[in-house]
């Protein structure tokens, strides 16, 4: 008999990602409505003092897989260990972040398990009665919305986007079990090799983790006009991204490209600088409390969903804020 | 070096637009196109091919006029060209799709490096690849933005959230790729002439010796219950013709206020 929500755990550095907590926040919540558990699943080498964290999210139950070859994610030693435990527990569902590791993981896994797999999605819902679980999804460059179920197939599983459900508060009084799993890897079950992790330099904030966005588009028009919003997001504590046709432009890199194809954000505020804002980029920004817009074309599509708009010449507002900032904060405009 | 490129026929969906009154979708007269992601696919074949030897397989599964992304392929300088088609393969979720393609590589005797776009640009789920790598028992690399090869071992860069990470992976390999990858060649005239003329292999589920129930809708375990058009947020205000002096200062009151709005959250 299958039961249970099974959310995958990742993290980076020692530490867990935010879609993860989001997930078991949104997974506790379908679970208490059909009476099921939360569990998560963390793999990894060292790494037992991330239990804690998930359980005051909202986990009952952490299943921690630790061995030395999954200190770092590999498609086949997380797939291997992750559904040698599926063959056990049986799980009913199956959440994992939108993350490139998540989707690097959840079809391959779904092929092992031969179940089906949603990729990206931006809704959840689950049947209180049966269980089963209703994955909804962006689908033709973000034009329409898709509702998937896989009614007949267990485990039901999908990837979700970050940034679409709010992180738990966490409740460090919550108890949970924590359970061992028995982990059978061999170094020659895992056939890639990793020879080198070369980290982006940006912002100290992480696009997925910042308050404040700083975006460009196009209409910035040059990398030096574009390098501007980088001053503009160190003064506001926050992150640059960029629009599709800004990184094709090479006036930013691709780690910071936002929609369809790129990440999915959920700060504050949005601030979105020559944006035109094809469905494809407003994809990714449906997270954000805020969205403001500065464009010089009146009819850009951006203005359709921003909650703030400026009609007006980017350079000129850019210069404008910059210095007008500066000026509150008693700065001089010299550098 | 012999290649197998997945190739998938999609509509542009940069040209799908939403009719203003219905919000339904317009795909009347929007053109089907070659996956931009599979351009790159196809490319770094060509290239692999060109550096080490080999042939470049393209393989597509489709409806007939799927053909069409073929001879484009063979323009660009595709050495063979087959498509897999049969009306039992309708309705096909991914993990069908990958099991058709699959038992198509394997008909075809597999390949040293198996190459797909990272995802097709109608249902972006990045599926297919690592389902056909599972089916086939091959190692993958997803996102790949770096490539080369050397002793029989390929050493690749795949994107991440974070950075890059450089991982080596033995042949037979699978790689799904980004556009980040190389720069696509056009098709030659030559080359043109060629895919006009160019035979194109066809396989059907018999030829492929496919169990019937892991094909087409039957072997699909998803299923799409409902398809609609997202809400469009409420409109906003905007401002037109202020001056820049102005506009910073109602863009400070903004980054002042700045607080989360109630409901914001599903």
């Amino acid at each position: 008999m299958t039961q249970h929500i099974y959310v995958v755990a990742e993290h980076e550095n020692g530490k867990l990602r935010r879609v993860t907590m989001e997930l078991i926040g949104k997974a506790r919540k379908l679970a208490d409505e059909s009476s099921q558990q939360v569990c998560a699943v963390l793999l990894g080498d060292n790494v037992d003092e991330l239990s804690a964290p998930l359980i005051a999210a909202g986990a009952d139950t952490v299943y921690v897989a630790a061995h030395p070859l999954l200190a770092h994610y590999t498609t086949e030693g997380y797939t291997k260990v992750i559904a040698d435990l599926f063959g056990e527990v049986e799980p009913a569902a199956v959440l994992i972040g939108a993350t490139n590791n998540g989707r690097d993981l959840a079809p391959r896994l779904s092929a092992r398990l031969g179940s089906g797999v949603t990729a990206d999605c931006t809704q959840l819902a689950m049947d209180k009665e049966t269980g089963l679980m209703t994955w909804t999804r962006p689908a033709l460059g973000g034009h329409i919305l898709a509702e998937i179920i896989c009614p007949d197939h267990m485990p039901q599983m999908g990837t979700v986007r970050p940034n679409v459900f709010p992180l738990p508060t966490p409740d460090m009084t919550r108890t949970g079990t924590i359970e061992r799993v028995a982990v059978s890897l061999e170094k020659d079950d895992i056939r890639t090799t990793r020879v080198g992790f070369e980290a982006v330099e940006g912002e100290e904030i992480g696009l997925e983790d910042a308050e404040i966005i700083v975006s460009g588009g196009r209409g910035m028009g040059s990398k030096e006009e574009f390098a501007r919003l980088h001053e503009l997001a160190r003064l506001l504590g926050g992150t640059v991204a960029a629009s599709r046709a800004a990184v094709e432009a090479g006036w930013e890199p691709m780690v910071h490209q936002v929609g369809q194809t790129g990440k999915n954000v959920g700060p504050k505020i949005y601030l979105a600088f020559g944006i035109s804002g094809a469905i494809q980029h407003v994809a990714g920004i449906g997270g954000s409390d805020t969205v403001v817009a500065v464009n010089h074309d009146a009819e850009a599509p951006i203005f359709k969903i921003a909650d703030y708009g400026i009609v007006g010449d980017v350079h000129e507002v850019l210069e404008a804020l910059i210095a007008s900032i500066k000026a509150a904060r008693g700065e001089s405009g010299a550098n | 070096m012999n290649c197998i490129v997945c190739i998938k026929q999609v509509p542009d969906t940069a040209k799908v637009k939403l009719d203003p009154k219905t919000h339904r979708l317009q795909r009347a007269g929007v053109e089907n196109i070659m996956n931009p992601f599979d351009e790159h696919a196809l490319e770094a074949a060509l290239a692999l091919r060109d550096a080490h030897g080999g042939t470049v397989t393209v393989l597509t599964m489709g409806p007939p006029q799927a053909e069409e992304v073929l001879r484009e392929s063979i323009a660009r300088g595709a050495d063979r060209a087959v498509l897999v088609t049969d009306r039992a393969f309708g309705g096909a979720d991914t993990l069908a799709t990958s099991y058709t393609l699959a038992g198509a590589i394997r008909h075809l005797g597999g390949a040293d490096v198996i190459l797909c776009g990272k995802q097709a640009i109608d249902g972006d789920t990045a599926q297919v690849g690592p389902q056909i790598a599972e089916m086939l028992d091959l190692p993958q690399v997803t996102a790949v933005n770096r490539l080369a090869c050397e002793d029989g071992r390929l050493t690749v860069t795949r994107e991440h959230e974070d950075g890059y990470e450089t991982l080596t992976v033995p042949l037979p390999a699978l790689l799904t790729v980004t556009k980040n990858l190389n720069t696509p060649r056009y098709p030659s005239l030559m080359g043109k002439m060629k895919a006009r003329k160019a035979p194109i292999e066809t396989l059907t589920a018999a030829e492929l010796n496919l169990d019937a129930e892991r094909i087409g809708i039957k072997g699909s375990p998803t299923r799409v219950r409902r398809v609609y058009t997202p809400e469009v947020r409420t409109q906003g205000i905007i401002w037109q013709d202020l001056t820049p002096e102005t506009a910073a200062r109602q863009l400070q009151d903004i980054l002042g206020l700045g607080g989360r709005k109630d409901g914001a959250q599903a």
